[in-house]
C-alpha cells in the first residue's frame, strides 16, 4: 500500500483487488441473495453503505481505540450500522427486506466489512477509508451482480423480474434450470468468474503453496 | 502517547463512550422508523388477505388496499365451539392486534395436537383463530381463513378464501414459506393457484374436507374432480403438505365447526 491515491483506493478493489475474486471474502452472502437481481442490488447497496460508513467511523476514532479492544470496537460500529440499514429497509423497502430476511443482519459477519475496517481504516485517514469502503462494496457488487444475472436469467427466465424467456410453468417454452436457483450454483458461477478474472489478469494467480520435487527413482537401489 | 492509550481506565472510558453513542444511534433509528414499519407490516397482511380473496387489483395503492380491506369484518373464533369470542378474551382491544401464531406457542391459548391427528405438522393449534368475513347487503359473501402447515423444508403460512356457500374455494395464497425455488416454490405461481378457484371443499355432509392434490393433472371426467387439484410437478412433499394443511384446517379440528354454524346462521 505504498501509493494510496484516492482514485486507486476507489477503483482497485473492483477488478484488481476484488474482495470476492482475489481475497475470497464474503462468499456466504453471495450464495444466498443472488437468485434475483432486484434483491441483489438492494443487498449490494446495503453492503456498500455499511463498509463505507464503518470504515469512516473506524478511521475517525482510530487514534483513540486502545489496541486491546479494537476488534470489539469495530464490531460495535459495524453492528450498529447494520441495524440502522435493516431498520431503514424495513421502513422503506419492506418487500425486499422480507426477501433478504436474515441476510441483512448477517452483513455483520461479512468478512469484507471487518477485513477493511481492520486492514485499511485502522491505518488510513477518514476520506481514504470511506472511499476504500465504497470501492470494496463495489467490488463485491460487481461479482454479485454477475452471479445474479446468470442465476435469474437461466434459473427463472427473467431479468429484474421482467420475464424474457417465458417458462413452461407460465405457458412459455423455456424449461428453467432449477439448479441455478439453488445455492450451489452460485459456487460454480463464482468459481468460473474467478477463473475468468485470473486468466485476464494472470498476476492474480497465487503462488502454489509447495512444489513437487522431481521424482527420483534411484533411492531403492 | 501510545502508552497513555493502553491504560485500563482509558480502555473503559472508550468502551463506555462508544456504547452510549451507538445505543443512541440505534435506538433513534428504531424509534423514528417504527411507525413506517408497523404500517408496512399491517399493509402486507391486508395485501395477502385481499390477494387470497382475489380482490387485489394489480398495482393497488396503499389507500386502495386499506379501502378494500375495510369492507371485511375481522372476528375471533373459538375453534372448538365454533362461536365468535370477544377480543377481550385474548387480552386485546382490536382483533387485528391478535396474533394467532404467537398464541399457538402459549400453553394457555393453545392445545397440543396428538401426533396421530397432526397431519399438518404444526404440533400446537391456537384455540382462537382470526377470521375475515365479507358481508354485502346483509348476505355473507366470502370468508378468508388463515391456514398453515409443514411442507418439505418449512412451514407454509397462507390464507384460503371461501365463497358465501362456505364450500367453494375462491382462492388461496401463501405469504411465507421456504420451499425449493422452482419446485415447491411454485405454490406462488399464479397459474397453479388459479386451478383452485371453484373447487369444492366438502361433500354434501359439509363436515369432512375432501381436497386432493393429484399427480399428472386432473382428469376432466373424474367424478370427484371438483375436489381435485393438479399437484406441483417435482414437489411431491410440498404438494402433500398443502393437501394436509388445507384438510386439517378445514376439518373438524380446524374451522369446520365454525363454518357449519355460520352456514346455519347460528353465529
Amino acid at each position: 500500500m505504498a501509493d494510496t491515491s484516492a482514485k486507486q483506493v476507489l477503483f482497485e478493489p473492483i477488478f484488481n483487488n476484488n474482495p470476492i475474486g482475489l481475497q475470497i471474502l464474503g462468499i456466504c452472502s453471495a450464495l444466498a441473495v443472488t437468485t434475483s437481481l432486484n434483491v441483489t442490488i438492494v443487498m449490494c447497496l446495503s453492503v456498500i453503505a455499511v463498509t463505507a460508513f464503518s470504515n469512516l467511523a473506524v478511521s475517525l476514532v482510530r487514534t483513540q481505540i486502545p489496541a486491546s479492544i479494537r476488534i470489539i470496537v469495530q464490531m460495535t460500529i459495524i453492528a450498529s450500522l447494520v441495524i440502522v440499514v435493516d431498520q431503514v429497509l424495513k421502513a422503506y423497502a419492506y418487500e425486499i427486506s422480507k426477501q433478504l430476511s436474515v441476510f441483512v443482519g448477517l452483513i455483520i459477519t461479512n468478512c469484507i466489512v471487518m477485513g477493511r475496517a481492520e486492514g485499511f481504516a485502522m491505518k488510513n485517514g477518514p476520506w481514504l477509508s470511506f472511499l476504500d469502503g465504497i470501492g470494496n462494496g463495489l467490488g463485491y457488487s460487481v461479482l454479485l451482480l454477475f452471479v445474479a444475472f446468470f442465476r435469474e436469467l437461466l434459473g427463472a427466465g427473467s431479468l429484474f423480474g421482467v420475464s424474457l424467456m417465458p417458462t413452461v410453468n407460465e405457458g412459455g417454452w423455456y424449461i428453467p434450470n432449477g439448479l441455478l436457483l439453488l445455492p450451489p450454483s452460485a459456487f460454480f458461477i463464482i468459481g468460473l468468474a474467478i477463473w475468468g478474472l485470473r486468466t485476464w489478469k494472470p498476476e492474480q494467480v497465487e503462488e502454489p503453496d509447495y512444489k513437487l520435487s522431481r521424482h527420483t527413482a534411484k533411492e531403492a537401489f | 502517547m501510545a502508552k497513555a492509550k493502553e491504560t485500563v481506565s482509558r480502555t473503559l472510558i472508550v468502551a463506555l463512550v462508544l456504547s452510549i453513542v451507538f445505543s443512541v444511534v440505534v435506538s433513534t433509528a428504531a424509534v423514528m422508523l417504527k411507525p413506517a414499519q408497523v404500517k408496512n407490516q399491517s399493509l402486507d397482511i391486508k395485501t395477502n388477505i385481499l390477494s387470497a380473496a382475489g380482490m387485489l387489483p394489480a398495482g393497488a395503492s396503499a389507500e386502495q388496499i386499506e379501502e378494500l380491506f375495510s369492507r371485511f369484518d375481522v372476528r375471533l373464533v373459538d375453534l372448538d365451539t365454533g362461536e365468535y369470542v370477544e377480543p377481550s378474551a385474548v387480552g386485546v382491544e382490536d382483533p387485528m392486534k391478535f396474533d394467532m401464531y404467537k398464541a399457538a406457542s402459549d400453553p394457555k391459548l393453545s392445545t397440543s395436537i396428538p401426533a396421530s391427528e397432526d397431519v399438518a405438522g404444526i404440533k400446537r393449534r391456537p384455540n382462537i383463530a382470526k377470521v375475515y368475513t365479507l358481508t354485502e347487503n346483509g348476505k355473507l359473501k366470502r370468508v378468508v381463513l388463515p391456514v398453515h402447515g409443514y411442507g418439505l423444508w418449512s412451514t407454509l403460512y397462507g390464507f384460503i378464501s371461501l365463497e358465501g356457500d362456505l364450500n367453494t374455494i375462491e382462492g388461496l395464497g401463501f405469504y411465507s414459506h421456504a420451499e425449493t425455488p422452482g419446485l415447491g416454490g411454485e405454490v406462488d405461481n399464479p397459474r397453479w393457484k388459479q386451478q383452485w378457484v371453484g373447487k369444492k371443499v366438502y361433500e354434501d355432509d359439509m363436515t369432512k374436507p375432501q381436497i386432493r392434490l393429484v399427480k399428472g393433472g386432473v382428469d376432466a371426467n373424474a367424478p370427484d374432480k371438483e375436489h381435485k387439484v393438479d399437484a406441483l410437478s417435482g414437489a411431491t412433499l410440498t404438494s402433500r403438505g398443502v393437501e394436509h394443511l388445507i384438510n386439517y384446517w378445514l376439518g373438524e379440528r380446524g374451522y369446520a365447526t365454525f363454518l357449519q354454524k355460520l352456514r346455519q346462521g347460528e353465529v
